[in-house]
């Protein structure tokens, strides 16, 4: 029997509590402002009127990582960098999630010298990569999409 | 034009016996000097011809060529409205220069980084240490002999190697 045939003569739903503390949870994450080049300029039109990205709960940019738990990381990163990178991350409370946004984070991209960390996934855990050079507002949401699909099924002690 | 070949004759005559060479390419004036001479030529051309302004000091790799270095010292003056070129060629085996600072005091973080991409030693430099790079950086990038990429690009034969090789940060 189905949720739908019991709609309307029932106050209580059973679920399991894995399920209801991911669905919070992806429905509210708070994204770190945090841009370090061109990629952030298509993050901040995600924000913007056009694509809106409070649709998905996630309108709050916080400029303090200690209370954000997601870290979209819009650039490339320099090897000066990557402390800073990983000082940040670390300072986000659990639970939290990394986005590396672009061609840049994710591997390096264009910039295969001697300045660039070739992919950021070197410096902190990455969850999702989002391809493009920089990727459109859609493409970023589409992986801000696959990233609440992944909090939704994981597990409750994934983190203890 | 003629300014800028006045200009040249000027120092051809003023500068006699400090530089080695005058280049006058384009209307660009450029003065070769040798190592020891260039604090001369330096204060010379900022208390006598009035180049009151260090543009910017570089350097280039000539490698394999030797002498392999050159530093390049772009002056301009404010007073007269002329630019001139100082340049000075470096041995690989002997890469050290005396510091401009004490003529220009912009030279200071210029020198810094001539240090930190090309590795080349400035004598009395008062703060010789990395600019750009982080501090515990090994190597000079810029030079020629060091290869432009630091990893090899991937593609669906070889993914799997270059991937087993790569650091993945842990939680």
């Amino acid at each position: 029997m189905g949720l739908e045939q019991k709609l309307g003569d029932m106050g209580i739903v059973t679920t399991s509590l894995e399920k209801v503390v991911g669905w919070a949870r992806s429905r509210s994450l708070w994204p770190m402002l945090f841009g370090l080049a061109c990629c952030a300029i298509e993050m901040m039109s995600t924000q913007a009127s056009r694509y809106d990205l409070s649709r998905f709960g996630m309108e709050l940019m916080r400029a303090s990582p200690r209370q954000s738990d997601l870290m979209i990381v819009a650039g490339r990163v320099s090897r000066k960098m990557a402390p800073v990178l990983r000082n940040l991350y670390d300072q986000m409370p659990d639970p939290k999630w990394v986005i590396a946004m672009g061609d840049c984070a994710s591997c390096g991209g264009v910039f295969n010298n001697y300045a660039i960390v070739q992919g950021v996934d070197e410096i902190v855990p990455v969850d999702v990569y989002v391809a493009g050079c920089p990727p459109r507002p859609e493409t970023l949401i589409e992986g801000i999409m696959k990233l609440h699909e992944k909090i939704r099924h994981e597990p409750l002690n994934k983190w203890q | 034009m003629n300014e800028q070949t006045d200009l040249a004759q000027t120092l051809r005559t003023a500068l006699a016996g400090v530089v080695q060479e005058v280049v006058v390419f384009r209307g660009e004036v450029t003065l070769v000097v040798p190592r020891e001479r260039v604090i001369e030529a330096l204060t010379h051309l900022r208390d006598v011809q009035r180049f009151e302004m260090l543009t910017d000091e570089t350097c280039v790799d000539y490698y394999p060529r030797e002498p392999r270095f050159g530093i390049l010292y772009q002056l301009y003056s404010l007073s007269r409205n002329l630019r001139v070129r100082v340049k000075v060629m470096l041995s690989e085996h002997d890469p050290i220069m005396p510091t401009a600072c004490g003529v220009y005091r912009n030279a200071n973080w210029a020198e810094r980084e001539i240090y930190d991409l090309f590795g080349i030693h400035f004598d009395g430099h008062p703060d010789l240490r990395r600019i750009l790079l982080p501090a515990d950086y090994q190597g000079h990038p810029l030079r020629r002999d060091v290869p432009v990429k630091v990893e090899e690009n991937a593609f669906t034969f070889n993914r799997a190697r270059i991937d087993a090789q790569k650091p993945y940060a842990a939680e």
